[in-house]
Formats: C-alpha cells, sequence, structure tokens
C-alpha cells in the first residue's frame, strides 16, 4: 500500500505541474482560445461532450476498431510467425515479401484501403491489423527459435503430441517474447485506427479530432487527443497485467 | 548374466551429414542390456555418448543397424539431461508431473504420484518452488524424479551430475543407487567419470573417441550399497586402472 503510494505520487505530481505550466503558459501568452485553450476549457469541453454521449460514442468505435484490428493482426501474426519458424523453406519463400512489405508506411496506403473498404469501421480494422501484424510476427518467430532443443527432446523423450509440444511447451516457453511484440503492438494500434479516420470517417476519436479541426474547436481537439492516450496508456496497461500474470517465473 | 536381455542393439552406427562426407559419431556398437541392470558407457566428450542416448530415446534413427526392445515395441523412457532441462515457468511439483500430464492422467492423481516421486529424491517443502530457485543438485533431483515418475521401462541418464561441485556429486551417486534399488529399474548412463561409473554401474562400456566403438565391456562385480570407502578397496583399484587404460 505504501508502495503504491511511492509509486503514483510522482505521477499524480507530475501531471499537476504539466497543467500548472500550461495554465501558465495560457496566461503570460494571451494566445487566442482557438490556439491554446486553457485546461479549464478543456476541461469543461470534456465534460459536456461526456454528457451529450459523443466522446463515449466516439471512444467507443475507437477501441472497437483498435481491439479488433489487435485480434486479427495478433491472429494473422502468431500464426504466419508459428509456420516461418518452424520452416526454413516457407520463410525463404516468404519473408522477402514480408520485409517489401515493410517498407512501405502504412500511412501511404491507408488511403487505399480506405478506398476499397469503404469508410467504416472495416477499413480501420485492416489498417491497425497491418500495423500490428510485423512486430507481432517477428517476436512469435524469435519467440518460438528461442524454445531450447533440450526441452523437445525431453517431450518427444515422452512422447508428447505435436498440440502437447505447442501448448504445453511452445507457448509457455515463447510467451515472454511474444508479450513483448504486443507490447509493442498495443501502442502502434492506437496510431493505425487513428491514421485511418483521419483518411476518412464519419465516427470515431480521429473523426472528432478533425471535426475539431475544422470547426476551430481546439478544445475538443485536446478532449479527443487525451482519449488517445487514455487509450493506448489502457492498452498498454493490459498488457503489462498479462505480462504480471503469466510471467510470474520470469522474476 | 543369464538372464534374457530386455533389450538389444546391433551393429548400430551414426553418421552425421556434413561438409567431407559424414562425421561418424557412432561405429558399430552392439550390446545387450538385462533386465534391472544398471549400465555405464565411459567415454570422451565427443565420443558419442549422448548420440548414443538419442538413439535409445528414439529421438535420433541410426543411420545403420537396430535397437530391438524385447517386451515392448515402443518402450517407456525416462530421460535425464546433463543441464537438468526443466521448464523456467514450472514449480518443481509441475515439472515432475509433466510426464503423467501428456498421458492424460486426472489431476489429483498426478499430484499424488508426484508428490510420492518428490518424497522419494528428497525435495519435501520444494513442491511450489521454481527451477531459478533451485541449486544445481535439486534440479537434478527433480530431472531424476520427472523421469521416472511415469513408470518407465528404461532410464537413461546422459552425464547428469557432470555440472555439479564434487560433494554434492557423490551425495547424488548415493541418491541414485538408493532410488535405482528402490525402483528396480533398467538404467542406462552416460559419464566421463571413471568413479561415477564405479560406484554405480554393474557394467561398464568403454567407449572410444570419434568414432565411438565399444572398446572394454566390463562387469563391476564391487558389493552394494557402495559406500564412499570402496574406492581405496584394491578391486575398485584394478577396475579404475583397467578402464584408465581403455579409454587411452
Ligand atoms: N546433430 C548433430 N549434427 C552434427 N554433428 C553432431 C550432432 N550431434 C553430435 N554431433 C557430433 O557427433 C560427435 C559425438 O557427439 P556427442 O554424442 O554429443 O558426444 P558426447 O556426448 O560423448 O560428448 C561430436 O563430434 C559431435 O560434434
Ligand atoms: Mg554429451
Amino acid at each position: 500500500m505504501v508502495k503504491r503510494i511511492q509509486n503514483t505520487l510522482p505521477v499524480i505530481l507530475s501531471i499537476f505541474f504539466a497543467v500548472f505550466a500550461w495554465q501558465l503558459t495560457v496566461q503570460w501568452t494571451q494566445l487566442p482560445r482557438f490556439i491554446l485553450p486553457a485546461p479549464a476549457d478543456v476541461w469543461s469541453r470534456f465534460l459536456k461532450s461526456l454528457n451529450d454521449g459523443s466522446l463515449i460514442y466516439h471512444t467507443g468505435i475507437t477501441l472497437a476498431e483498435i481491439v479488433l484490428g489487435l485480434l486479427v493482426g495478433i491472429t494473422f501474426a502468431t500464426v504466419t510467425g508459428y509456420a516461418l519458424a518452424k520452416s526454413r523453406s516457407l520463410e525463404k519463400v516468404l519473408s522477402p515479401y514480408l520485409v517489401a512489405s515493410q517498407a512501405i508506411p502504412v500511412v501511404a496506403i491507408a488511403p487505399l484501403l480506405v478506398i476499397w473498404l469503404g469508410d467504416g469501421i472495416l477499413s480501420k480494422v485492416v489498417i491497425c491489423a497491418l500495423i500490428v501484424f510485423f512486430p507481432v510476427l517477428v517476436n512469435t518467430v524469435v519467440g518460438v527459435r528461442a524454445v531450447p532443443t533440450a526441452l523437445y527432446d525431453l517431450m518427444h523423450s515422452i512422447r508428447a503430441t505435436r498440440l502437447q509440444i505447442l501448448l504445453k511447451l511452445e507457448v509457455p516457453a515463447s510467451l515472454p517474447v511474444l508479450l513483448g511484440g504486443l507490447r509493442i503492438g498495443a501502442t502502434l494500434s492506437v496510431i493505425g485506427a487513428i491514421v485511418g479516420e483521419l483518411v476518412d470517417a464519419e465516427q470515431g476519436l480521429g473523426f472528432l479530432l478533425q471535426l475539431g479541426d475544422f470547426q476551430y474547436d481546439t478544445s475538443m481537439v485536446f478532449v479527443a487527443v487525451f482519449m488517445l492516450i487514455a487509450l493506448a496508456l489502457a492498452l498498454y496497461g493490459v498488457v503489462t497485467l498479462l505480462e504480471r500474470k503469466f510471467l510470474k517465473w520470469q522474476k | 548374466m543369464t538372464t534374457n536381455p530386455i533389450l538389444t542393439v546391433q551393429d548400430l552406427s551414426v553418421v552425421f551429414p556434413d561438409s567431407n562426407g559424414g562425421l561418424n559419431a557412432l561405429e558399430n556398437i552392439s550390446f545387450d542390456v538385462s533386465p534391472r541392470e544398471f549400465i555405464c558407457f565411459l567415454g570422451p566428450s565427443g565420443s558419442g555418448k549422448t548420440t548414443l542416448l538419442r538413439v535409445l530415446a528414439n529421438l535420433l534413427r541410426p543411420t545403420s543397424g537396430r535397437v530391438h526392445f524385447i517386451r515392448h515395441h515402443r518402450p517407456r523412457i525416462g530421460m535425464v539431461f546433463q543441464q537438468a532441462s526443466l521448464m523456467p515457468w514450472r514449480s518443481v511439483l509441475d515439472n515432475i508431473k509433466l510426464p503423467l500430464e501428456l498421458e492424460g492422467v486426472g489431476e489429483s492423481k498426478a499430484r499424488k504420484k508426484s508428490q510420492e516421486m518428490i518424497e522419494l529424491v528428497g525435495l519435501q517443502g520444494f513442491e511450489d518452488s521454481l527451477p531459478r530457485d533451485l541449486s544445481g543438485g535439486m534440479a537434478q533431483r527433480v530431472g531424476i524424479a520427472r523421469a521416472l515418475i511415469h513408470d518407465p521401462d528404461l532410464l537413461l541418464l546422459d552425464e547428469p551430475f557432470a555440472s555439479l561441485d564434487a560433494l554434492t556429486r557423490e551425495r547424488m551417486w548415493m541418491e541414485l543407487s538408493r532410488i535405482w534399488q528402490a525402483k528396480q529399474k533398467t538404467v542406462i548412463m552416460v559419464t566421463h567419470s571413471i568413479n561415477e561409473s564405479l560406484f554405480l554401474a554393474d557394467r561398464v562400456l568403454v567407449l572410444t573417441q570419434r568414432p565411438g566403438q565399444i572398446k572394454l565391456d566390463v562387469e563391476v562385480a564391487l558389493p552394494r550399497p557402495r559406500k564412499d570407502d570402496i574406492r581405496y578397496t584394491p578391486h575398485f583399484g584394478k577396475l579404475a586402472r583397467k578402464l584408465r587404460e581403455a579409454i587411452g
């Protein structure tokens, strides 16, 4: 408990000072509100959008895109990664394409995907999945390849089936590296969703961001940005919780 | 011994492919194993000891020759590795339980059996410890318990005590002798230690430097249980000298 307080106190203090510095900047520079709103403006805008339900609605949309994108991306990445780790020949065939695909920034093909898949949720989910795919794939390959051969010998000596080797050896042994990939992927997925929404969308935090921009409602832009930060932190927290739960043995 | 063998190995050879025509790891290995016999293969490193155990455990297909188990087509194997090879994410008890889990034994029965094995190897109180918290000797005890829990037909040990300090190693010899006598298992162990082979085995087979061939096959007719002072007896000394000369 004391430890908890010791850990969170510096965070609270630093947030407090950041807001304070922000307020001072607003007062000293006397910039117009549509350029730099005061903390209080952003707060009241936040409450307003919370009360009329719009903030929850748009955050929910973005969250759904992120979660679906993560699920799809992780599923494809781990399956492909496992196959690559297991088959050198498959790796030879596929890896040039995979590496080449990384040369294309997702931002560059996002408009294409929106044209092909429409301005709804689907195109954002796909963009998210694409951006999450590579780091999770790489970590899956690395993690599965790092499973000690002695443990494979052990499993074979007691006649483990393929499925038992997967579930009782490969998954737990590669989990630390895999969760490391997920940590990167979770952060990237937020970027993926926003990139998609900024291209074209009728809903979501990216849409709110752009709407605020068009209407010189800078407080709205700030609210949307803070919500994005909160989403990214929450996802990061989920990964950390998973690590705490599954990697206790790691020290 | 005149009992019928439970395992015969005939003209076993293993060649690993390499750039210049293949590396002969084992050449024309033949031997029989009697039930409940404790056999040691003694050889310098690189003589193919691990390769031999991998063939016996069906982890590696020999290039030629055959391994024939008389009673079972596919015997149950318990294997103890040079580095204990525990799963770092599993507790002591869960590591020991693994073979039963794979066989689909019910959880409560498996736990009960694991607890018995923990007592057999003297690890009471460490059931929930993780491998990272164990000393080398304790880790090998877990390895031995895991290798015995599913009541294997053949126990294979690959230099299990090589990485332990001398005192711990000798204590583990006593432990292993005791366990072997309690469990009545057929054991094949490989080692590069003459003392270890003479303390433990009924029979020692000496493997030559690459390619591994059997150079000597001697009975160790020392009384059991063998205590530390057995090494000062003339018989022990004579056998040790004989083995020493065979290794070259
Ligand atoms: N998988 C393998 N591929 C190629 N060469 C191997 C392989 N395993 C072992 N060898 C070689 O075979 C020889 C015997 O190895 P090993 O059985 O490990 O000997 P030991 O256990 O007696 O030290 C060594 O020269 C080793 O380099
Ligand atoms: Mg070896």
